[in-house]
């Protein structure tokens, strides 16, 4: 049972999300190329707390009229599983992709988020004890003296709670209907302040299931109901309408439930293209986390 | 809001540490007129010397010359005090939150052991604004004061932390045994700038005579200046910090303590 959108069927059902932790960075430098520089790094090899420990992505470019330090900036959001390993990871991506990054200097964009991480506290140890601090407006930032002047960075970093995991699947008439449905999407869910898409380019072609079929050890494998390679198979139950040769999902996080509607709301608008013959939703039936974003309600259907 | 005008002038410096929102507030005007001040060893009434007009609220207004009124604002933690005149001293020391305008001169002592709040005065004021009192270990602990026009000696003696800015020039020993914060000297300085400085951040717009115990570092715009320029742009003072009109020359120091503080002489492009 579904609805259509511009000749797309929309499934009635629900895109399943779970709690996360998030903190978001404000990073500026000389110019907006060395900020982005500096977002690229820190963001890489972030796309899913499974194997990499944490998901990041660039949030929205920022105007100097809007970073503290009055230069070009970017927007990074990071997502955890909980506050202390969010705030490992913050230390040592900041420490390793930031503070080497050339006139870059880096500060929280959660102020008033009620948890707080030490981030600068820790890195400042780096300055081997050359290192100095300002107290302006009661916020801490350190000094840390590096080859180009100074690094300077936030005390701490604010954590607030957050949902990862929101997604959409859109299934296509073949690879490239798919693909560019999909870019559709992303561009479209990039305007939405509060959430990153932590995948490659936003889109993520190999969707998985929990756990494994035929492997003990895995803790996630192929979302093979959605590949069409396996369709047919005897041992795999697909999910593929006919007519469908290729699936890309977008995965989403959010500061909150509002930013994660907004996204899917355009993203689901935006990839109804000529050629898409569904767009749906994974969950795993409520198990996997307490947030349900049902499309049709997105969509006022 | 309440309105005090000086109608009689003191013969010696009058303490009226009750001049202050936090004991003003919720009082009645006849509770005001009775609250009690200190000529010399002599308890008098606040309206022996003021008129008080309306209610006590969050906000104070003084008119006259307060020139030797003393303590207006002392330890004052919110609401705000207007003096449309002059104010005498130790205007807002150990104040911890809350304003104070003044719209002539201040003696000294202004924002002495603060530790919160925002002192903005318009003229000038004496020596040690900002500072520790003599035996104290800190002066100013947080907090922002703006001076308008020039001040005395000793400014920001011992300060900690909290944000200093003199429009005007400064005499000797600013910043002196500083142990943190930011001084900010519009006007340049005299003699012995940030002499036994621990730590903490001296920025001068103008060349300012140098002790020998500074040693020359660098020439550069510090990322925290920018902080600094966005903060004290909203206050309506403007702090360069664009590369393009030039750089900062960083002086390290005082190394007789030895100490870990700073000296940023504004350098613009060209010199």
């Amino acid at each position: 049972m579904g609805t259509e959108r511009r000749g797309v069927r929309i499934a009635d059902t629900f895109a399943e999300a779970f709690d996360m932790r998030a903190a978001r960075v404000v990073i500026t430098a000389a110019t907006p190329a060395w900020a982005r520089t500096a977002a690229l790094s820190m963001t890489g090899f972030a796309t899913s707390v499974i194997g990499c420990k944490v998901e990041a992505g660039i949030e929205t470019e920022l105007s100097p009229a809007d970073t503290p330090d009055g230069r070009p900036g970017i927007s990074v959001l990071l997502f955890g599983v909980n506050t202390e390993q969010l705030g490992k990871q913050l230390v040592d991506r900041i420490g390793q992709s930031v503070l080497t990054c050339a006139t870059t200097a880096c500060f929280d964009g959660l102020p008033s988020a009620p948890g707080r991480v030490a981030v600068g506290g820790l890195l400042r140890h780096f300055g081997d004890r050359l290192q100095s601090s300002k107290f302006l407006e009661g916020r801490r930032y350190w000094r840390i003296p590096v080859m180009d002047g100074e690094f300077l960075v936030e005390e701490t970093f604010g954590v607030q709670d957050a949902i990862g995991g929101g997604n959409l699947l859109i299934l296509g008439r073949d690879a490239e209907v798919a693909l560019a449905a999909a870019e559709a999407a992303v561009d479209a869910m990039r305007q939405v302040r509060g959430l990153i898409l932590p995948f490659p380019g936003g889109i993520v072609r190999a969707g998985s299931k929990v756990g494994a079929e035929r492997y003990q050890h895995m803790t996630a494998s192929t979302n093979d109901p959605y590949c069409p390679t396996v369709r047919g198979r005897h041992d795999v139950t697909t999910a593929l309408p006919e007519g469908v040769n290729a699936v890309l999902e977008i995965v989403v996080d959010g500061l909150d439930r509002a930013a994660i509607e907004q996204g899917l709301r355009v993203g689901i608008d935006a990839a109804c293209r000529p050629g898409v013959v569904e767009i749906t939703a994974g969950n795993y039936g409520g198990r996997l986390g307490r947030h349900q974003f049902r499309l049709h309600g997105l969509l006022d259907v | 809001m309440i309105t005090l005008t000086l109608v009689e002038q003191p013969a010696v410096p009058l303490e009226a540490e009750v001049v202050r929102p936090d004991v003003v507030a919720g009082l009645s005007a006849e509770a005001i007129r009775a609250l009690p001040v200190f000529l010399g060893r002599r308890q008098r009434r606040l309206d022996d010397f003021f008129r008080v007009e309306g209610d006590g609220g969050d906000e104070i207004e003084v008119r006259g010359d307060a020139g030797r009124v003393k303590w207006i604002g002392r330890g004052m933690t919110r609401g705000r005090i207007v003096v449309r005149g002059n104010a005498g001293m130790h205007l807002g020391a150990h104040m911890a939150g809350g304003a104070i305008e003044v719209l002539g001169d201040a003696s000294d002592w202004v924002g002495a052991e603060m530790s919160g709040g925002l002192i903005r005065v318009q003229g000038s004021v004496g020596g040690q604004a900002g500072a520790a009192y003599r035996g104290s270990a800190s002066g100013m602990r947080d907090g922002t004061i703006l001076i308008g026009g020039s001040a005395g000696l000793e400014v920001g003696m011992r300060m900690k932390r909290g944000t200093i800015v003199v429009a005007g020039r400064v005499r000797d020993f600013a910043g002196l045994q500083m142990k943190g914060g930011t001084l900010v000297l519009g006007g340049g300085a005299e003699l012995r700038t940030g002499a036994w400085m621990l730590r903490g951040t001296i920025i001068s717009l103008h060349p300012i005579p140098l002790l020998p115990t500074f040693a020359y570092a660098c020439r550069y715009v510090p990322t925290f200046v920018r902080l600094y320029a966005r903060h004290l742009q909203a206050l309506g003072f403007g702090l360069p910090a664009d590369e393009a009109d030039g750089a900062y020359r960083r002086y390290t120091g005082d190394s007789s303590v030895p100490g870990r503080g700073e000296i940023l002489v504004w350098s613009p492009r060209g010199d």
